[in-house]
């Protein structure tokens, strides 16, 4: 039996064909259905979205160090804050995991030969590359400044900018979302492996059922909001115009209804990421598996129940204020129960700090402030001062860069040898990990303090007395610019000379560790049988431990 | 927001309810630190203590406690209920004027803020307010979503067009606070703010007589009412009157053809002026033009503050200051004592005697 099998490094297999080597034209790439070359081809675009979101962001900081609005003026200003969050959210968070880690990994951790619909797979990459053209195109051609809410009668009536060009380019690539999902569902019920039962499943694969479920179900709500703003825009027929007899509030209840749960689209792969960092690298199975698998489904169904937190002053009833507040407050429970189970995962592990475990202990801190500073914004008299301030850009920017994104770094670390078959510099790695996480906090802890003082959101000017933290912040900026941008050059480099990383480099006992480096077109040489439960890391589970320590030796 | 600190850590508390809410905020804090505490602690010991001896080992397996998960739930969940109530009493507190309040009208507009005292001084990205009384605003917006937010008195609500949203707070301290638009509203969003001026009784009597005041907006509602839009014909007088009588009307219920009953708020009021076949009520016909258009939102605001006045008893917000407003003398608008000593309820003579 193949699990039985003790399985080898992947010296011998050199010459045969992996994805990468199988077809090298433009055609073989742009027309494949192999779900690795598809993820590789959402890796290249959606770092090229990451890379603009990331200047934008950077303008934002730097004209931000004085009080003034010397750098830019409004106009430019609220531009760039709305591209920075239009390109951030909707071309970088939502696609990054799982369109590509998801995408390349998923069909290998449950045993498939590719996703169920690998047609489908295609389709949403170049659904999404169509979207992505469209919104580039109009930030050439002079942008939105709309805030990526697109609040009403704003949106609809008073912004002259490019609204109906982004506002298309977002439905579009809400069907990229929607197949993706739904690719994935399918997959997930239909192509697991024989023995690879629903409680075998790596967590991984747990959170990205969750993602799909929110994915699936969520997606068409923005996609008919952004089309009723686009009819109200062109025909003004009074859907969200109070003028004749819209709803401004509308607007955002349909919004939110969506954008609520696209947190958890941005959030919970990266949960299924770092449950499998922690238990991967501290070799033990992860505590409590069963409560992580379910604490995703709970935190994708409740999601959908909290959307009017968004709304505590918008004028809406108290008694709905207090209904969100305290749905709100109930999501706390699974995000918490995740915190302690991996906690608990690392006791009498045995904890190697490789470059993936160090974000991924990074990302257990910035979460846990991230979650916590939640329950401030979920309080509803609190939030009432707190609302449309600092203090909620640093709570998002926690749990979508301190979470979401040092995930997504942590994952394409820790899966770069299996993608690529090359092993990156430890060092450099070592060092970029810890510059995003201390650059990250610079940056953003100070804007807790400089929202509770009350500095709105969305200023290019702010009173004076807020410099000194504002300068804080950009200078914090600039340190996390560094550390993002080190990972595309030694990874880049990592490509050319980079040693070979073996099939199981960390010696662990996932699907995706028993096929080669990178995996040939079909993923396995035949279809692998699964006896063991997942993270179990002993030698019964046809782990060669003694090899793998006598060609670590050898490297050293 | 005057502290001098190098770093200032909190705005200055400044409202009745801004010690509750900082109260609120260092429960969360010291929440927090509580929570992260051992985690963080046990992850650094977990590290430490557990760090790989040897490559690729494989530690004895544990799956998991039943009791170690009900319990990590529970706490969770029982300090987040804690947090919960905590949340809605202030929050019910910042959202509930009293009956006594002053009453002052806020225009927002792309992008400063027009405010008009139920005196008659009109300002512009500045509210003057006296120390010590419950006020309350009545808030709407010519053009699109605005927010009306004072940082140090810890309360702020969104400015919708189409309707009116109430924000109320009552100032413990003179001063001169920020006032920030935080609702993004587009080209000077960054720019649309002011200050609150807070001052003494005595203070705020004499920034009213020496402000150039013009019509009181009960004055003027009864101006458009009477005159200028002619609401008299139908509305006023008459048994053969074609509208329904607005006298007592504000803040009662009135039964609306077709069966509803609707409370005749400020809301409903400015919808049937605007829309006024939408809501009509019983025993009359839906004969009335709109006046969509024809008014602007600030003599929508007069038009409103003139109709309560009608209502002398209802146990408005507003009652105290409309009724006193009401008994101005038109001619004496321009006049300081008369004003000033208008302007003066007599269920607050005591912080301003003296």
């Amino acid at each position: 039996m193949q699990s039985q099998e003790a399985i080898s490094h992947g010296y011998g297999s050199k010459q045969k064909l992996n994805y990468l080597t199988n077809g090298s034209t433009l055609r073989s790439w742009l027309l494949t259905k192999d779900h690795k070359r598809i993820a590789i081809m959402y890796l290249i675009s959606v770092s090229i979205f990451f890379l603009f979101g990331g200047l934008y962001a950077a303008t934002i900081r730097l004209e931000l160090l004085t009080p003034a609005s010397d750098l830019l003026e409004s106009a430019t200003y609220n531009k760039v804050f709305t591209q920075h969050g239009i390109l951030m959210i909707f071309f970088f968070l939502i696609p990054s995991i799982p369109a590509i880690l998801g995408n390349f990994l998923l069909p290998i951790m449950i045993g498939a030969k590719d996703l169920a619909l690998p047609r489908i797979n295609l389709l949403s990459l170049y659904i999404y590359w169509i979207a992505g053209g469209l919104v580039l195109f109009a930030l050439m051609q002079g942008g939105v400044d709309t805030g990526w809410t697109f609040y009403t009668p704003y949106s609809t009536t008073f912004s002259n900018s490019y609204v109906m060009l982004v506002g298309l380019g977002i439905f579009i690539n809400g069907f990229s979302s929607i197949l993706t999902g739904l690719n994935f569902i399918v997959t997930i019920h239909t192509m697991r492996a024989p023995g690879m039962t629903w409680f075998r499943l790596p967590l991984f694969v747990w959170a990205h059922y969750a993602t799909s479920l929110v994915m699936v179900l969520g997606t068409p709500v923005v996609a008919i909001t952004v089309l009723l703003l686009a009819i109200e825009r062109v025909a003004q027929v009074g859907i969200f115009d109070p003028s004749i007899g819209g709803d401004p509030i509308l607007f955002q209840h349909l919004f939110w209804f969506y954008s609520h749960p696209a947190v958890y689209i941005m959030i919970l792969p990266g949960m299924g990421v770092i449950s499998e960092l922690i238990s991967n690298f501290s070799r033990k199975k992860v505590f409590g598996y069963e409560f992580i698998a379910f604490s995703s489904i709970a935190i994708a169904v409740f999601g959908f129940l909290v959307w009017g937190h968004h709304m505590f002053v918008s004028g809406q009833s108290i008694y709905a204020g207090l209904v969100f507040s305290f749905l709100t407050m109930v999501v706390a429970v699974p995000s918490a129960i995740k915190m302690f189970n991996w906690t608990a995962t690392l006791y009498k592990g045995s904890i190697s700090f490789d470059t993936p475990m160090l974000y991924a202990i990074g990302f257990m801190g910035l979460f846990l402030i991230g979650g916590l500073t939640g329950l401030f914004l979920g309080a509803m008299g609190l939030t009432v001062h707190l609302t449309d301030t600092y203090f909620v850009v640093a709570h998002f920017h926690y749990v979508m860069v301190g979470g979401q994104v040092i995930a997504y770094l942590g994952g394409i670390h820790y899966w770069w040898p299996k993608m690529t078959g090359k092993m990156y510099s430890e060092f450099w790695g070592k060092i970029s990990a810890m510059l995003v996480f201390v650059g990250f906090n610079l940056t953003f802890f100070p804007q807790f303090i400089v929202g509770y003082q009350g500095m709105p959101r969305r200023y290019a000017s702010y009173p004076e007395e807020l410099q000194v933290l504002n300068i804080f912040s950009t200078a914090g900026a600039s340190v996390l610019g560094i550390g993002l941008l080190m990972p595309a050059v030694y990874l880049m480099h990592s490509l050319i000379a980079g040693k070979p990383a073996g099939d199981n480099p960390w010696m662990l006992p996932g699907l995706e560790w028993r096929t080669s480096s990178p995996p040939p077109t079909e993923n396995f040489e035949t279809m692998p049988v699964v006896t063991w439960e997942a993270y179990e890391f002993g030698e019964e589970n046809g782990l060669d431990i003694e090899e793998a320590k006598r060609r670590e030796a050898a490297l050293v | 927001m005057q502290t001098t600190n190098w770093v200032p850590l909190f705005p200055e508390q400044a409202s009745t309810f801004a010690a509750h809410v900082d109260l609120l905020y260092a429960y969360l804090i010291v929440v927090s630190i509580v929570f992260s505490i051992p985690i963080v602690v046990a992850i650094f010991v977990f590290a430490i203590k557990y760090r790989e001896t040897e490559k690729f080992a494989t530690p004895e397996e544990m799956h998991g406690s039943m009791v170690l998960e009900t319990v990590w739930s529970i706490i969770p969940f029982v300090v987040s209920m804690t947090i919960f109530l905590g949340g809605a009493l202030v929050y019910f507190e910042q959202f509930t004027p009293p009956d006594d309040s002053m009453e002052i009208y806020v225009v927002g507009k792309q992008w400063m803020w027009k405010i008009q005292h139920q005196t008659g001084q009109r300002e512009i990205n500045e509210l003057h307010v006296p120390v010590g009384r419950n006020v309350k605003l009545t808030m709407t917006t010519e053009d699109v979503l605005h927010d009306f937010d004072i940082p140090a008195f810890r309360t702020k609500a969104d400015v919708v067009p189409g309707r009116y949203t109430y924000l109320w707070f009552n100032a413990t301290k003179p001063g001169k606070y920020h006032l920030f638009c935080a609702e993004y509203c587009g080209l000077n969003h960054s720019g649309m703010g002011g200050y609150v001026y807070v001052m003494e009784q005595r203070d705020f009597d004499n920034w009213l007589s020496g402000s150039v005041s013009g019509q009181t907006p009960v004055e003027e509602g009864k101006d458009l009412f009477m005159n200028k839009l002619g609401c008299a014909s139908c509305h006023a007088g008459g048994p053969a009157q074609r509208g329904a009588k607005l006298e007592g009307i504000f803040n009662h219920d009135v039964k609306l053809v077709g069966g509803a009953t609707v409370k005749a708020d400020e809301n409903y009021l400015r919808n049937s002026i605007l829309n006024p076949s939408s809501q009509v009520v019983e025993g009359f016909q839906p004969i009335m033009p709109t006046f969509k258009g024809q008014v602007t939102e600030e003599q929508l605001t007069s038009l409103v503050a003139y109709i309560k006045s009608l209502s002398p008893n209802a146990a408005a917000a507003s009652s105290s200051t409309s009724a006193a407003a009401t008994t101005a003398p038109a001619a004496n608008a321009n006049t300081s004592a008369a004003n000033t000593a208008a302007s003066k309820p007599a269920a607050h003579g005591n912080t301003s005697n003296k």
